[in-house]
Protein backbone atom coordinates (compact mmCIF):
# COMPACT_ATOMS: atom_id res chain seq x y z
CA UNK A 1 0.00 0.00 0.00
CA UNK A 2 1.24 3.71 -0.77
CA UNK A 3 2.04 6.37 1.77
CA UNK A 4 0.44 9.79 1.65
CA UNK A 5 2.02 12.02 4.78
CA UNK A 6 -1.03 14.57 5.12
CA UNK A 7 1.41 17.95 6.61
CA UNK A 8 -1.34 20.56 7.79
CA UNK A 9 -1.74 22.81 10.99
CA UNK A 10 -5.29 22.11 10.92
CA UNK A 11 -6.46 18.97 12.51
CA UNK A 12 -9.90 18.92 10.52
CA UNK A 13 -8.27 19.38 7.21
CA UNK A 14 -6.03 16.58 8.23
CA UNK A 15 -8.88 14.59 8.91
CA UNK A 16 -10.81 15.46 5.68
CA UNK A 17 -7.73 14.69 3.58
CA UNK A 18 -7.23 11.40 5.09
CA UNK A 19 -10.99 10.27 4.08
CA UNK A 20 -10.52 11.19 0.68
CA UNK A 21 -7.49 9.85 0.56
CA UNK A 22 -7.59 6.48 2.12
CA UNK A 23 -11.08 5.94 -0.25
CA UNK A 24 -8.13 6.41 -3.04
CA UNK A 25 -6.35 3.18 -1.69
CA UNK A 26 -3.68 5.92 0.62
CA UNK A 27 -2.27 4.23 4.19
CA UNK A 28 -1.97 7.69 5.79
CA UNK A 29 0.42 9.35 8.05
CA UNK A 30 0.07 13.09 9.82
CA UNK A 31 2.43 15.63 10.66
CA UNK A 32 1.21 19.09 11.99
CA UNK A 33 4.58 21.56 10.60
CA UNK A 34 7.76 20.80 8.35
CA UNK A 35 10.12 19.39 11.06
CA UNK A 36 7.46 16.64 12.10
CA UNK A 37 6.96 16.23 8.36
CA UNK A 38 10.88 15.91 7.81
CA UNK A 39 11.34 13.37 10.98
CA UNK A 40 8.39 11.27 9.12
CA UNK A 41 10.76 11.19 5.78
CA UNK A 42 13.68 10.69 7.46
CA UNK A 43 12.38 7.64 9.15
CA UNK A 44 10.17 6.34 6.42
CA UNK A 45 9.94 7.71 3.07
CA UNK A 46 6.46 8.17 1.58
CA UNK A 47 5.42 8.02 -1.63
CA UNK A 48 3.00 11.03 -1.38
CA UNK A 49 3.08 13.90 0.41
CA UNK A 50 -0.09 16.67 0.53
CA UNK A 51 1.45 19.86 1.72
CA UNK A 52 0.29 23.10 2.99
CA UNK A 53 2.19 25.77 3.14
CA UNK A 54 1.72 28.42 6.11
CA UNK A 55 2.29 26.19 9.40
CA UNK A 56 4.40 27.31 12.36
CA UNK A 57 8.03 26.55 13.28
CA UNK A 58 8.89 25.12 9.59
CA UNK A 59 6.38 26.20 6.46
CA UNK A 60 5.61 23.74 4.13
CA UNK A 61 8.01 25.68 1.21
CA UNK A 62 10.98 25.56 3.22
CA UNK A 63 10.36 21.53 3.93
CA UNK A 64 10.11 20.70 0.50
CA UNK A 65 13.27 22.40 -0.30
CA UNK A 66 14.61 20.53 2.26
CA UNK A 67 13.42 17.05 1.20
CA UNK A 68 14.50 17.56 -2.10
CA UNK A 69 17.71 17.39 -0.41
CA UNK A 70 17.65 14.57 1.65
CA UNK A 71 18.86 10.94 0.49
CA UNK A 72 15.65 9.60 -1.74
CA UNK A 73 14.18 13.04 -1.22
CA UNK A 74 13.30 13.47 -4.97
CA UNK A 75 11.10 10.47 -4.86
CA UNK A 76 7.73 11.93 -3.04
CA UNK A 77 5.39 13.29 -5.20
CA UNK A 78 4.53 16.41 -3.51
CA UNK A 79 0.79 18.16 -4.18
CA UNK A 80 0.52 21.52 -2.37
CA UNK A 81 -2.55 21.79 -0.58
CA UNK A 82 -3.01 25.57 0.46
CA UNK A 83 -5.18 28.90 0.61
CA UNK A 84 -1.51 30.68 -1.27
CA UNK A 85 -3.23 30.96 -4.59
CA UNK A 86 -1.19 34.18 -5.71
CA UNK A 87 0.80 32.84 -9.29
CA UNK A 88 4.17 33.65 -8.15
CA UNK A 89 4.15 32.02 -5.32
CA UNK A 90 2.62 28.89 -7.25
CA UNK A 91 5.59 29.51 -9.69
CA UNK A 92 7.79 28.96 -6.36
CA UNK A 93 6.47 26.23 -5.35
CA UNK A 94 6.52 24.44 -8.60
CA UNK A 95 10.32 25.62 -9.11
CA UNK A 96 11.07 24.27 -5.73
CA UNK A 97 10.23 20.58 -6.89
CA UNK A 98 6.30 20.38 -6.33
CA UNK A 99 4.48 18.26 -9.08
CA UNK A 100 1.09 19.54 -8.10
CA UNK A 101 -1.03 21.97 -6.43
CA UNK A 102 -4.38 22.28 -4.64
CA UNK A 103 -5.98 25.91 -4.02
CA UNK A 104 -7.96 25.62 -1.09
CA UNK A 105 -10.84 25.39 -0.46
CA UNK A 106 -10.93 21.74 -2.18
CA UNK A 107 -12.84 19.16 -2.63
CA UNK A 108 -12.94 15.19 -2.99
CA UNK A 109 -12.97 15.92 -6.63
CA UNK A 110 -9.74 17.73 -6.66
CA UNK A 111 -8.00 15.82 -4.81
CA UNK A 112 -8.30 12.50 -6.69
CA UNK A 113 -7.56 13.93 -10.13
CA UNK A 114 -5.06 16.24 -9.31
CA UNK A 115 -3.20 12.94 -7.61
CA UNK A 116 -4.48 11.20 -11.26
CA UNK A 117 -3.17 13.92 -12.79
CA UNK A 118 0.06 13.19 -11.58
CA UNK A 119 0.08 9.58 -11.91
CA UNK A 120 -1.00 8.77 -7.68
CA UNK A 121 -4.55 7.89 -8.65
CA UNK B 1 -44.66 20.67 -10.19
CA UNK B 2 -47.77 19.14 -12.42
CA UNK B 3 -47.19 16.33 -14.45
CA UNK B 4 -48.16 18.24 -17.69
CA UNK B 5 -45.86 21.09 -16.90
CA UNK B 6 -43.24 18.63 -16.91
CA UNK B 7 -44.38 16.69 -20.22
CA UNK B 8 -44.28 20.69 -21.60
CA UNK B 9 -40.78 21.37 -20.96
CA UNK B 10 -39.31 17.64 -22.09
CA UNK B 11 -41.61 18.07 -25.26
CA UNK B 12 -40.16 21.73 -26.02
CA UNK B 13 -36.71 20.16 -25.11
CA UNK B 14 -36.85 17.33 -27.27
CA UNK B 15 -38.34 19.50 -29.94
CA UNK B 16 -36.39 22.26 -30.25
CA UNK B 17 -33.02 20.52 -29.87
CA UNK B 18 -33.33 16.82 -29.47
CA UNK B 19 -32.78 17.27 -25.57
CA UNK B 20 -33.95 14.41 -23.05
CA UNK B 21 -35.54 15.09 -20.23
CA UNK B 22 -36.80 12.97 -18.03
CA UNK B 23 -40.03 14.06 -16.70
CA UNK B 24 -39.56 12.13 -13.21
CA UNK B 25 -37.18 14.32 -12.85
CA UNK B 26 -39.00 16.93 -10.82
CA UNK B 27 -36.45 18.78 -8.50
CA UNK B 28 -34.00 18.68 -11.35
CA UNK B 29 -36.28 20.65 -13.94
CA UNK B 30 -37.78 23.18 -10.86
CA UNK B 31 -33.20 23.95 -9.76
CA UNK B 32 -32.77 24.51 -13.79
CA UNK B 33 -35.99 26.54 -14.78
CA UNK B 34 -36.34 28.64 -11.12
CA UNK B 35 -33.34 30.69 -12.16
CA UNK B 36 -34.67 31.27 -15.86
CA UNK B 37 -38.16 32.32 -14.15
CA UNK B 38 -36.43 34.57 -12.06
CA UNK B 39 -34.23 36.52 -14.97
CA UNK B 40 -37.59 36.65 -16.83
CA UNK B 41 -39.60 38.47 -14.01
CA UNK B 42 -42.13 35.19 -13.11
CA UNK B 43 -42.80 34.60 -9.67
CA UNK B 44 -42.38 31.05 -10.17
CA UNK B 45 -41.37 28.31 -12.41
CA UNK B 46 -45.24 27.60 -12.49
CA UNK B 47 -46.09 30.93 -13.71
CA UNK B 48 -43.47 30.87 -16.45
CA UNK B 49 -44.83 27.50 -17.78
CA UNK B 50 -48.04 29.28 -17.44
CA UNK B 51 -47.77 32.28 -19.85
CA UNK B 52 -45.37 29.60 -21.82
CA UNK B 53 -48.08 27.70 -22.72
CA UNK B 54 -50.50 30.49 -23.77
CA UNK B 55 -47.69 32.32 -25.82
CA UNK B 56 -45.24 30.23 -27.32
CA UNK B 57 -42.94 33.12 -27.06
CA UNK B 58 -39.32 31.59 -28.78
CA UNK B 59 -37.02 33.99 -26.03
CA UNK B 60 -39.32 32.20 -23.38
CA UNK B 61 -38.78 28.75 -24.99
CA UNK B 62 -35.20 28.80 -25.96
CA UNK B 63 -34.12 29.46 -22.22
CA UNK B 64 -35.75 26.35 -20.81
CA UNK B 65 -34.42 24.68 -23.46
CA UNK B 66 -30.97 25.72 -22.94
CA UNK B 67 -31.24 25.73 -19.15
CA UNK B 68 -32.24 22.11 -19.06
CA UNK B 69 -29.38 21.13 -21.86
CA UNK B 70 -26.93 22.63 -19.97
CA UNK B 71 -24.46 19.88 -18.64
CA UNK B 72 -21.05 19.34 -16.99
CA UNK B 73 -17.48 20.45 -17.73
CA UNK B 74 -14.15 20.30 -16.93
CA UNK B 75 -10.86 21.08 -18.59
CA UNK B 76 -9.18 17.80 -19.79
CA UNK B 77 -12.56 15.98 -19.08
CA UNK B 78 -11.44 12.28 -19.08
CA UNK B 79 -7.66 13.18 -20.14
CA UNK B 80 -7.41 10.39 -22.62
CA UNK B 81 -9.05 11.70 -25.44
CA UNK B 82 -6.48 14.95 -25.51
CA UNK B 83 -3.65 12.64 -24.73
CA UNK B 84 -4.58 11.25 -28.37
CA UNK B 85 -5.53 14.36 -29.88
CA UNK B 86 -1.96 15.42 -29.28
CA UNK B 87 0.56 12.48 -29.86
CA UNK B 88 -2.01 11.34 -32.23
CA UNK B 89 -4.76 12.95 -34.22
CA UNK B 90 -2.67 16.41 -34.38
CA UNK B 91 0.24 15.65 -35.81
CA UNK B 92 -1.04 13.10 -38.13
CA UNK B 93 -3.45 15.83 -39.45
CA UNK B 94 -0.51 18.50 -39.28
CA UNK B 95 1.52 16.23 -41.60
CA UNK B 96 -1.48 15.34 -43.95
CA UNK B 97 -2.80 19.25 -44.32
CA UNK B 98 0.75 20.64 -45.13
CA UNK B 99 0.58 24.30 -45.00
CA UNK B 100 -3.65 24.37 -44.75
CA UNK B 101 -4.75 24.89 -41.39
CA UNK B 102 -6.36 22.07 -39.33
CA UNK B 103 -10.07 23.21 -38.76
CA UNK B 104 -10.87 21.75 -35.21
CA UNK B 105 -14.26 21.96 -33.46
CA UNK B 106 -15.93 22.00 -30.37
CA UNK B 107 -19.27 21.16 -30.34
CA UNK B 108 -21.45 21.89 -27.63
CA UNK B 109 -18.27 24.03 -25.84
CA UNK B 110 -20.67 24.79 -22.97
CA UNK B 111 -18.40 26.93 -21.05
CA UNK B 112 -15.42 26.73 -22.98
CA UNK B 113 -13.21 24.29 -21.05
CA UNK B 114 -12.73 21.65 -23.68
CA UNK B 115 -11.80 24.20 -26.59
CA UNK B 116 -9.58 25.95 -24.19
CA UNK B 117 -8.34 22.83 -23.49
CA UNK B 118 -7.49 21.86 -26.84
CA UNK B 119 -5.98 25.58 -27.98
CA UNK B 120 -3.71 24.91 -24.71
CA UNK B 121 -2.57 21.74 -26.06
CA UNK B 122 -1.92 23.31 -29.40
CA UNK B 123 0.20 26.07 -27.86
CA UNK B 124 2.14 23.60 -25.79
CA UNK B 125 2.95 21.08 -29.22
CA UNK B 126 3.94 24.35 -31.67
CA UNK B 127 7.13 23.34 -30.74
CA UNK B 128 7.48 20.01 -32.05
CA UNK B 129 5.37 21.03 -34.97
CA UNK B 130 6.84 23.27 -36.58
CA UNK B 131 4.64 25.45 -39.18
CA UNK B 132 1.01 24.41 -37.94
CA UNK B 133 -1.58 26.05 -38.35
CA UNK B 134 -4.83 26.02 -37.09
CA UNK B 135 -8.68 26.83 -36.89
CA UNK B 136 -10.27 26.82 -33.99
CA UNK B 137 -14.14 26.94 -33.49
CA UNK B 138 -16.18 26.41 -30.32
CA UNK B 139 -20.16 26.81 -30.53
CA UNK B 140 -22.73 25.95 -28.07
CA UNK B 141 -26.93 25.98 -28.01
CA UNK B 142 -26.51 28.37 -25.13
CA UNK B 143 -25.74 31.99 -25.66
CA UNK B 144 -24.89 32.76 -22.43
CA UNK B 145 -23.01 29.67 -22.21
CA UNK B 146 -20.97 30.99 -25.00
CA UNK B 147 -20.49 34.37 -23.45
CA UNK B 148 -19.28 32.86 -20.44
CA UNK B 149 -16.87 30.88 -22.79
CA UNK B 150 -15.96 33.80 -24.74
CA UNK B 151 -14.82 35.94 -21.66
CA UNK B 152 -12.56 33.08 -20.61
CA UNK B 153 -13.16 33.92 -16.60
CA UNK B 154 -12.98 30.89 -14.39
CA UNK B 155 -13.67 30.71 -11.02
CA UNK B 156 -10.84 29.03 -8.83
CA UNK B 157 -12.78 25.81 -8.29
CA UNK B 158 -13.41 26.03 -12.05
CA UNK B 159 -9.62 26.04 -12.88
CA UNK B 160 -9.24 22.58 -10.50
CA UNK B 161 -11.45 20.81 -12.71
CA UNK B 162 -8.83 18.72 -14.35
CA UNK B 163 -6.69 21.90 -15.73
CA UNK B 164 -2.97 21.07 -14.41
CA UNK B 165 -1.29 23.42 -12.23
CA UNK B 166 1.71 23.72 -15.31
CA UNK B 167 -0.77 24.51 -17.32
CA UNK B 168 -2.51 27.16 -15.13
CA UNK B 169 0.50 29.20 -14.53
CA UNK B 170 1.92 28.87 -18.25
CA UNK B 171 -2.07 29.84 -19.73
CA UNK B 172 -3.89 32.06 -17.24
CA UNK B 173 -3.16 35.04 -14.81
CA UNK B 174 -5.00 36.10 -11.65
CA UNK B 175 -7.68 39.02 -11.96
CA UNK B 176 -9.22 39.35 -8.49
CA UNK B 177 -10.61 36.29 -7.37
CA UNK B 178 -10.91 34.92 -11.46
CA UNK B 179 -8.81 33.36 -13.64
CA UNK B 180 -8.26 34.41 -16.91
CA UNK B 181 -7.41 32.63 -19.86
CA UNK B 182 -4.61 34.45 -21.59
CA UNK B 183 -5.16 36.66 -24.64
CA UNK B 184 -3.58 34.49 -26.84
CA UNK B 185 -4.90 31.44 -25.74
CA UNK B 186 -8.12 33.17 -25.83
CA UNK B 187 -8.07 34.53 -29.49
CA UNK B 188 -7.08 31.38 -30.98
CA UNK B 189 -10.91 30.15 -30.54
CA UNK B 190 -13.97 31.49 -33.14
CA UNK B 191 -17.67 31.21 -31.49
CA UNK B 192 -21.28 30.66 -32.88
CA UNK B 193 -24.58 29.41 -31.74
CA UNK B 194 -25.15 25.89 -33.11
CA UNK B 195 -27.96 23.80 -32.63
CA UNK B 196 -26.53 20.29 -33.73
CA UNK B 197 -29.78 19.21 -34.46
CA UNK B 198 -30.24 21.35 -36.87
CA UNK B 199 -29.51 22.28 -40.57
CA UNK B 200 -25.61 22.44 -40.05
CA UNK B 201 -24.98 22.77 -43.82
CA UNK B 202 -23.35 26.36 -43.49
CA UNK B 203 -21.29 25.42 -40.58
CA UNK B 204 -18.18 24.71 -42.37
CA UNK B 205 -15.67 21.55 -42.86
CA UNK B 206 -13.61 20.46 -40.04
CA UNK B 207 -11.16 17.92 -39.57
CA UNK B 208 -11.79 17.18 -36.19
CA UNK B 209 -14.88 17.26 -33.97
CA UNK B 210 -15.29 17.13 -30.15
CA UNK B 211 -18.65 16.37 -29.65
CA UNK B 212 -18.49 14.59 -25.83
CA UNK B 213 -21.12 14.07 -24.07
CA UNK B 214 -24.18 15.36 -26.68
CA UNK B 215 -25.17 11.61 -27.94
CA UNK B 216 -26.05 10.57 -24.45
CA UNK B 217 -27.99 13.48 -23.88
CA UNK B 218 -30.46 13.20 -26.83
CA UNK B 219 -33.53 11.58 -27.30
CA UNK B 220 -33.26 8.25 -29.87
CA UNK B 221 -34.80 9.49 -32.64
CA UNK B 222 -32.17 12.81 -32.72
CA UNK B 223 -29.33 10.49 -31.99
CA UNK B 224 -28.95 9.17 -35.68
CA UNK B 225 -29.61 12.93 -37.02
CA UNK B 226 -27.13 14.16 -34.62
CA UNK B 227 -23.99 11.76 -36.25
CA UNK B 228 -25.25 12.59 -39.67
CA UNK B 229 -24.99 15.95 -39.19
CA UNK B 230 -21.75 15.60 -37.67
CA UNK B 231 -20.88 13.37 -40.75
CA UNK B 232 -21.54 16.51 -43.05
CA UNK B 233 -19.50 18.62 -41.10
CA UNK B 234 -16.57 16.58 -41.16
CA UNK B 235 -13.99 16.21 -43.85
CA UNK B 236 -13.26 12.41 -45.24
CA UNK B 237 -9.86 12.07 -43.34
CA UNK B 238 -11.24 13.53 -40.67
CA UNK B 239 -11.81 12.49 -36.72
CA UNK B 240 -14.83 12.50 -34.39
CA UNK B 241 -14.30 12.42 -30.52
CA UNK B 242 -17.48 11.14 -28.46
CA UNK B 243 -17.45 10.92 -24.54
CA UNK B 244 -16.55 7.96 -22.75
CA UNK B 245 -19.49 5.80 -22.79
CA UNK B 246 -21.06 7.19 -25.82
CA UNK B 247 -21.01 5.31 -29.24
CA UNK B 248 -21.70 5.72 -32.32
CA UNK B 249 -22.35 1.85 -33.26
CA UNK B 250 -26.08 0.92 -33.98
CA UNK B 251 -26.47 4.74 -35.31
CA UNK B 252 -26.57 4.44 -38.58
CA UNK B 253 -23.58 4.19 -40.51
CA UNK B 254 -22.05 7.47 -40.93
CA UNK B 255 -19.19 6.29 -38.70
CA UNK B 256 -17.08 3.47 -37.75
CA UNK B 257 -14.71 3.29 -34.62
CA UNK B 258 -10.93 3.85 -34.57
CA UNK B 259 -9.89 0.37 -33.56
CA UNK B 260 -8.07 0.52 -29.94
CA UNK B 261 -8.92 4.14 -29.40
CA UNK B 262 -11.83 4.37 -27.13
CA UNK B 263 -14.20 7.26 -27.93
CA UNK B 264 -12.48 7.93 -31.23
CA UNK B 265 -14.42 7.62 -34.69
CA UNK B 266 -13.95 8.34 -38.30
CA UNK B 267 -15.99 8.52 -41.32
CA UNK B 268 -17.61 5.31 -42.75
CA UNK B 269 -16.36 5.33 -46.49
CA UNK B 270 -19.42 3.77 -47.55
CA UNK B 271 -21.80 6.51 -45.90
CA UNK B 272 -22.59 8.93 -48.61
CA UNK B 273 -23.01 12.61 -47.51
CA UNK B 274 -26.68 13.92 -48.97
CA UNK B 275 -26.69 16.72 -50.96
Amino acid sequence: MKTCLVVDDSRVIRKVARRILEDIGFEIAEASDGVEALAWCRAAMPEAVLLDWHMPIMDGLEFLKQLRKEPGGDRPTVVFCTVENNIERIREALACGADEYIMKPFDGDIIVTKFAEVGLA
Amino acid sequence: MRVEDRELVAQLCAARAGVRVDVEKTYLIESRLGPVARREGFGSVNDLLTTLRARREDRLAWGIVEAMAHGETAFFRDREPFALFRDEVLPTLAKLRGGEPVRIWSAACASGQEVYSLAMVIEDERARLPGLKVELFGSDLSERQLEKAQSGLYTQFEVQRGLPIRQLVRHFEQDDEMWAISPRIRQMVRWRRINLVADLSTAGRFDVIFCRYVLSSLVEPMKTRLLENLARALGPEGFLFLGRDETATGLGDAFQPVQGRTGLYARNPAFRVAA
